[in-house]
């Protein structure tokens, strides 16, 4: 059984002037327990949007969501808190996403507070202690505040707080995007070996390509609120099927100079997601789109076993 | 550039920017200015361009751009280069565009303060740049506001004041930080295009290795305000001879390689640390490194570094290092 089960999800908001923003398009998407699923895209792809309806921070229009077996919308408010401690976030800006105001010990405290109300005070303590310690702070950080920590730490700090609950499932929303490249590093080996410890399932949103290649066992590809490619990670990465995730992965450039990326280069932006295209959201932009793609969208099938890809020409 | 020293006097006191840095861009060059947070990069070509903000100040050294030294001239006079013969690209588009200006007003007053033209010709220069780096329908986007643009395109209109003047040197400071993959990859095949004749050079900063070694002709490391490293980019990347280059290119994430961790952090720039400001995270240091801080010496003719050991040791280690485990 999946733990995280994402089946034709949907989600649009609302804009002013009346216009509707598709974010989200009919995703299908498991998670299974101990592993990490790479969700990569272009700003706007929905890829934060799927993280937040994952965790039941906002509900989706359509489709059916379920933790450990359990339709999220169906929970009660009581279950549903319980099922929040089980299932946690990381963000991508460490200083916005902790409190200024409060110290190391009570923003890693504080979903303790909520969670596990029956905690007496000094067993809260030693598991605040217990976090931090598994992210290489130490108690000495209990009395610290945001501002007077690096980067690196203030991330270390925000992922001991989505781990003191002991949670099965962690979304991880551009984690390394904001930090240098050896704190960058040092925080992609933190999680790897939490993972390991904690047989967490991971779900890596991030724009940065080589970190997401490190982490993740499965990868999904979003363009414009779906999901047009998907399967193990290593089988993506070397043999991308569709001209989107090639584009994509041609982008992102090697430091090493021996590696010449291919050139393969999609024409103009991202179109906006009020106004989707027709047929195949990619064939204005594709160099192998034909008349054929504008006719009616194009649902993911199985090209080679657990790989899957939503073009007709791949 | 020679010995150049940049200060910042704070009330904690006095912060060490950039440390006695020297390095030389050639006509036609494609120079990456790479090192983490902290490590100097934006000061420095912030004091190439007198644009150190307060409480920072160019305390020392020597910036020759062609014949003049730039740290010497008089305002009015650097103004003048400033804008026309030396551009300077910034990171974030929406910081540097004028919020309630038209855009086709932001590039009238670049041009018009150096050159003596009509609106007219304003706006048909700034049509041609536009077009250049791909702009759908560059009359109706100089027509329209910053704020209507996406990330990628307003980062185009800023790349296009920066070139409508036909610079010799472009500064860029993460030019493509933030935007996407795809965009940055766009952007810097239009920059470089642009660049591709032998009369301009460009300055780029960044912390992103690949961009580096996919796009400049060569690479300057630096580390606590001070130069590490310099030399062609494949040769640099391929056999760095600095440990910093070899442990910020370890340090990219790879497939099926376990990642090699660079403890700790850039040192204060205040309490300057005595001997190589790198020594106390460096997999190689001996003895000598906390004592007596390391020159930046020459390698061979197109490469200098700022290390006691000599080269050609780092490579041999780290293979034995490999093995070992």
């Amino acid at each position: 059984m999946s733990l995280v089960k994402l089946e034709h999800v949907s989600k649009t908001f609302k804009r002013d002037k009346g216009s509707t923003l598709y974010a989200v398009n009919d995703v299908s998407l498991t998670i299974d327990r101990g592993e990490t699923v790479g969700l990569i895209g272009e700003s706007g792809a929905g890829k934060s949007t799927i993280g937040r309806l994952a965790l039941r921070l906002q509900t989706p229009d359509a489709g059916v969501i379920t933790f450990e077996g359990q339709d999220l919308a169906e929970l009660s408010k009581q279950s549903l808190s319980a099922v929040r401690a089980r299932m946690t976030v990381v963000f991508q800006e460490p200083y916005q996403s902790l409190n200024p105001r409060m110290n190391v010990g009570e923003i890693v405290g504080e979903p303790l507070v909520i969670h596990e109300r029956r905690l007496g005070r000094s067993e809260r303590r030693q598991r605040v202690v217990d976090a931090l310690e598994h992210v290489a702070l130490g108690q000495t950080f209990l009395d610290r505040y945001p501002a007077e920590l690096s980067g690196g730490q203030q991330q270390r700090v925000g992922i001991a707080r989505a781990i003191v609950t002991r949670p099965s499932f962690v979304v991880l929303d551009e984690p390394t995007s904001s930090l240098d490249l050896s704190v960058r590093a040092q925080v992609l080996q933190l999680l790897g070996d939490l993972q390991k410890e904690f047989d967490l399932a991971y779900l890596f949103i991030s724009h940065d390509i080589h970190s997401v290649e490190h982490l993740s066992s499965r990868l999904a590809v979003m363009y414009l609120g779906q999901i047009v490619e998907i399967g193990p990670a290593a089988a993506v990465f070397t043999d991308p099927l569709h001209p989107y995730t090639q584009a994509l992965l041609s982008a992102a450039l090697s430091a090493d100079p021996d590696v010449k990326p291919a050139r393969f280069l999609l024409r103009g932006e991202i179109p906006s997601p009020t106004n989707l295209p027709r047929g195949c959201f990619l064939h204005g932009r594709c160099p192998l789109g034909t008349d054929e793609c504008t006719r009616a969208p194009v649902p993911l099938h199985h090209a080679v076993a657990a790989h899957e890809v939503a073009c007709l020409k791949a | 550039m020679r010995e150049l020293e940049t200060q910042f006097v704070t009330r904690r006191g006095t912060v060490r920017a950039v440390n006695g840095v020297s390095f030389q861009i050639a006509t036609g060059e494609l120079v990456g200015l790479v090192g983490e947070t902290g490590s100097g990069k934006s000061a420095t070509v912030r004091s190439i361009i007198g644009l150190v903000r307060k409480p920072g100040r160019v305390v020392g050294g020597e910036v020759r751009f062609l014949d003049e030294d730039l740290l010497t001239l008089p305002a009015g006079r650097l103004r003048k280069i400033r804008g026309s013969r030396i551009s300077f690209i910034p990171q974030n588009p929406f910081a540097a565009l004028h919020p309630v200006l038209k855009l086709d007003r932001q590039f009238e007053n670049v041009i018009r303060a150096h050159k003596d033209v009509s609106r007219g010709e304003c706006f048909d220069l700034a049509q041609q740049v536009l077009q250049r780096l791909a702009i759908p329908d560059p009359a109706r986007v100089l027509g329209g506001y910053a704020h209507e643009l996406s990330g990628g395109m307003a980062q185009r209109v800023v790349i296009g004041i920066a070139l409508v003047l036909d610079p010799d040197l472009v500064i860029a400071d993460e030019p493509t930080t933030g935007l996407d993959v795809t965009v940055q990859r766009q952007i810097l095949d239009l920059i470089v295009e642009l660049l591709a004749d032998d009369r301009r050079a460009m300055l780029l900063v960044t912390h992103d290795l690949g961009v580096v070694a996919q796009y400049c002709h060569r690479v300057i490391v630096m580390y606590a305000g001070t130069v590490v490293e310099s030399g062609p980019v494949d040769a640099v990347f391929r056999q760095p001879a600095h440990p910093y280059t070899r442990a910020l290119l370890d340090a990219v994430p790879q497939p099926n390689k376990p990642l090699q961790i660079l403890r700790g952090s850039i040192p204060s720039l205040i309490d300057y640390p005595r001997g190589c400001p790198f020594h106390d995270r460096c997999a190689f240091a001996f003895a000598r490194c906390g004592e007596e801080t390391p020159h930046l010496g020459r390698l061979n003719n197109s490469r200098e570094y700022a290390c006691h050991l000599p080269q050609g040791l780092i490579a041999e280690s780290v293979e034995a290092r490999t093995e070992a485990r």
